[in-house]
């Protein structure tokens, strides 16, 4: 292809990409560093707010920021260094605790805790979304032909589901007198309040990411599927292999190339979970890296912000995604060169 | 066939500005409102309306979208309906205007205590008052001979009770979610216990007697809850208590008219409202008291905000009142207390009375920080000592980060 043929067709995609991506990774970056605040002022305002029937009034010192003469609120920003990262990891607060002995209580600090539960939930659902997936699809590819499509198409549902919806559903199927939890409590005879106990919310939300990622990866595998050398599977019939060698020897070789795809998307999506929080409602037990981003940009009432430390939280999740990325990177690097 | 959609089109709008009813003025200028959704909201919003030209958007997110929405110029809604702890970030920026020659001008018929002023200036009009107060099953406490509890001693007492008659699931419902519902309910509780947040020197007096007797109380009150009340707020309690699940609860007063809603109540006449319990002997009822009411923006032009100032009043009219009565505990003449209206009424005039919630940057920040720490100690994750030192380092680092603090 000529060179301004390929430029043509790759520029709009670049262009995008430096946009949307490439340039806000640039200012989160360079915010991480920085604080910008408001210039303030200490004033003595006397406020009156109403009781019933009769009014209040109380004075009291607060700080507000200084307005220049167009009402705009005056502003500087100052750098930093890595202060906004030592606040978002709380080294202090973690070596007390080491040297306190007491390890768990690291886990109730925002960023150990979240990044504990983030960990656990990507390590622990990729293996299930990935043998899930596989079992789907090898089921469906050995059913009746004139069943597939159905098949198919149920098996694909979770996955069109909105995400927060899907959540919802599952939350509402255990918390408080959900159905389930109705029926296990007349199986078992007792009291179960699935949201008040923390490893049971950490289980729904893996369980519904599972549930949610299952179908994609069973999409990729069946397809893969298609392509197994029927040649080769019926000369391993011949010698004598049972169906799981086959399945070994034969089929997953084959697909390696599509279960490392899945791996490396799965981790990318799954270290940035956050609808999980939303739907389970789970910030009282559960966090994740990508809600502590969120949990800092959020205003309070009085219009407060932390944007220095949601950019180092921001910065610190896509650290720890390229990290927990490197293993399989490698391999695939790997296996593309040894391949020339 | 464009053409003829356009037509219809202009038709439907005029037929829509043209049904103003019972309002006292035709008003021909654009009037946009942004404001919470409860039903109070509401229904001063469909009163507005009838003036004509009225947008309102009732948003339950509309606080994070109101300070930058107020500070576009021109601003991007003319009203806007705010509380006490909203009302900061507008107050600080400086996009509301004050009011004092529109009050003049239009005010008659305000109350003197609906006129907020900040500095002798009047920066908004409130509507109604709201306060965490108590809600309890009056045919429960009735049938057990249960006496009204005015501390939280006696509420203990008094939940065990029910507990051993076994009359409910739950004693107790508190609005405990994590975030900003948990902390709501520790400032409630600290200030009950006589504490004060901030030092002189502006730093943080949470690690104090007050602070340990508040998280140990809220502990004490979970003992008689659903366990689930980290995801209990208020539409949670108030479920509660609609389905017979709970007896008593220290909530919302606009959350009132509920309880007797025939739709979706099966308690309806059967929940009473009363003070909000003390929290100490001799101290003020463990709650803050809120109002709710409106602000007009400063980047409009005079005449915007002379017309969004008028449709206002007509939506804050004794007329309105009249239709809504039991939406909200009003400001506005009219008024016509009823029973669930008693308890907010007897808060707000216990003496000492509880103080009104402070609109202050620094509370947001210590708010956020409440919210965050709170629920570790409640799910027993960590002690109260514990808790309270982490409150204090996180309400710290937002402070140095929010310029606040040096």
């Amino acid at each position: 292809m000529k060179f301004r043929t390929f430029a043509a067709f790759v520029g709009p995609s670049v262009f995008m990409m430096i946009v949307f991506i490439a340039l806000p990774l640039i200012f989160v970056f360079l915010q991480s560093f920085q604080v910008t605040q408001p210039i303030r002022e200490m004033v003595e305002v006397e406020t009156c707010t109403p009781g019933f029937l009769t009014q209040t009034c109380t004075v009291e010192v607060k700080s507000q920021p200084v307005l220049d003469e167009n009402g705009n609120v005056q502003t500087e920003t100052r750098w930093v260094g890595f202060e906004s990262y030592a606040n978002v990891l709380q080294m202090g607060r973690v070596w007390d605790a080491i040297s306190s002995g007491a390890i768990a209580q690291i886990g109730n600090i925002d960023f150990w805790k979240a990044l504990r539960f983030t960990l656990t939930f990507t390590l622990l659902t990729l293996p299930l979304v990935i043998g899930l997936g596989l079992a789907i699809a090898l089921a469906v590819n050995n059913a009746a032909r004139s069943i597939r499509g159905q098949v198919i198409f149920i098996s694909l549902l979770p996955f069109i589901i909105t995400p927060v919806i899907g959540a919802l559903s599952i939350r509402w199927l255990f918390y408080g007198d959900g159905i389930v939890t109705a029926w296990l409590e007349m199986l078992f005879n007792t009291d179960i309040s699935v949201a008040a106990n923390g490893w049971a919310v950490e289980f729904l939300m893996m369980f519904y990411r599972v549930w949610h990622v299952a179908p994609f990866a069973f999409v990729i595998f069946y397809a893969g599927l298609q392509t197994v050398n029927q040649d080769t599977l019926e000369s391993a019939i011949i010698d004598g292999a049972s169906r799981w060698e086959r399945l070994r020897y034969v089929i997953i070789p084959h697909l390696m190339p599509l279960i490392v795809f899945i791996a490396l998307i799965h981790l990318m999506d799954a270290y940035r979970a956050f609808e999980e929080v939303v739907g389970f409602s789970s910030q009282a037990q559960r966090i994740t890296l990508q809600w502590l981003t969120y949990d800092f940009l959020q205003p309070d009432d009085a219009g407060n912000r932390s944007i220095s430390r949601a950019s180092a939280s921001a910065m610190l999740t896509m650290i720890g995604i390229v990290v927990i990325l490197m293993p399989l990177l490698r391999k695939t690097w790997r296996d593309h060169r040894g391949g020339h | 066939m464009t053409m003829r959609t356009l037509a219809l089109a202009g038709t439907m709008a005029l037929m829509g500005s043209a049904s103003y009813a019972a309002c006292a003025f035709e008003n021909e200028t654009e009037v946009k409102m942004l404001s919470a959704g409860f039903e109070a909201w509401k229904s001063v919003a469909d009163a507005m309306s009838e003036c004509g030209n009225v947008q309102a958007e009732l948003d339950q997110e509309f606080r994070t979208k109101q300070p930058s929405a107020f500070a576009a110029n021109p601003s991007l809604y003319h009203v806007g309906g705010v509380s006490n702890g909203t009302i900061t970030p507008l107050l600080n920026d400086g996009t509301i205007r004050p009011l004092d020659d529109l009050v003049e001008k239009y005010g008659q018929n305000l109350a003197p205590n609906q006129l907020i002023r900040m500095n002798g200036q009047v920066m908004a009009i409130a509507m109604m008052v709201n306060t965490q107060h108590l809600m309890y099953r009056s045919d429960i406490f009735e049938e057990l001979g249960l006496e009204v509890p005015t501390s939280y001693d006696e509420m203990l007492e008094t939940a065990a009770k029910i507990r051993e008659a076994g009359a409910v699931d739950y004693p107790i419902g508190a609005t405990m979610m994590s975030g900003w519902n948990v902390a709501q309910e520790f400032v409630n509780m600290f200030q009950g216990h006589g504490g004060q947040f901030l030092g002189d020197d502006g730093m943080p007096t949470i690690n104090t007697d007050a602070g340990v007797q508040a998280l140990e109380t809220m502990q004490a009150l979970t003992e008689y809850m659903d366990p689930e009340f980290t995801i209990s707020d208020s539409t949670y309690v108030q479920q509660q208590f609609q389905q017979g699940k709970i007896a008593m609860a220290n909530l919302w007063a606009s959350r009132g008219g509920a309880m007797d809603n025939e739709e979706e109540s099966q308690v309806v006449g059967l929940v009473d409202a009363a003070a909000a319990p003390r929290a100490m002997e001799g101290g003020s009822p463990a709650t803050t008291l809120w109002w709710d009411g409106i602000v007009i923006a400063q980047n409009i032009t005079d005449e915007e905000a002379d017309a969004a100032f008028r449709v206002v009043m007509e939506g804050m009219d004794t007329e309105m009142v009249q239709a809504n009565n039991d939406d909200a505990i009003w400001l506005i003449a009219g008024y016509e207390p009823n029973r669930l209206a008693m308890g907010a009424i007897a808060t707000a005039t216990a003496s000492p009375p509880p103080p009104s919630y402070p609109s202050t940057s620094e509370m947001g920040l210590l708010h956020t920080a409440f919210g965050n720490e709170i629920p570790a100690f409640l799910t027993g994750d960590r002690g109260a000592e514990e808790t309270l030192t982490a409150i204090e380092e996180a309400y710290v680092t937002s402070a140095k980060e929010a310029g606040i603090l040096d």
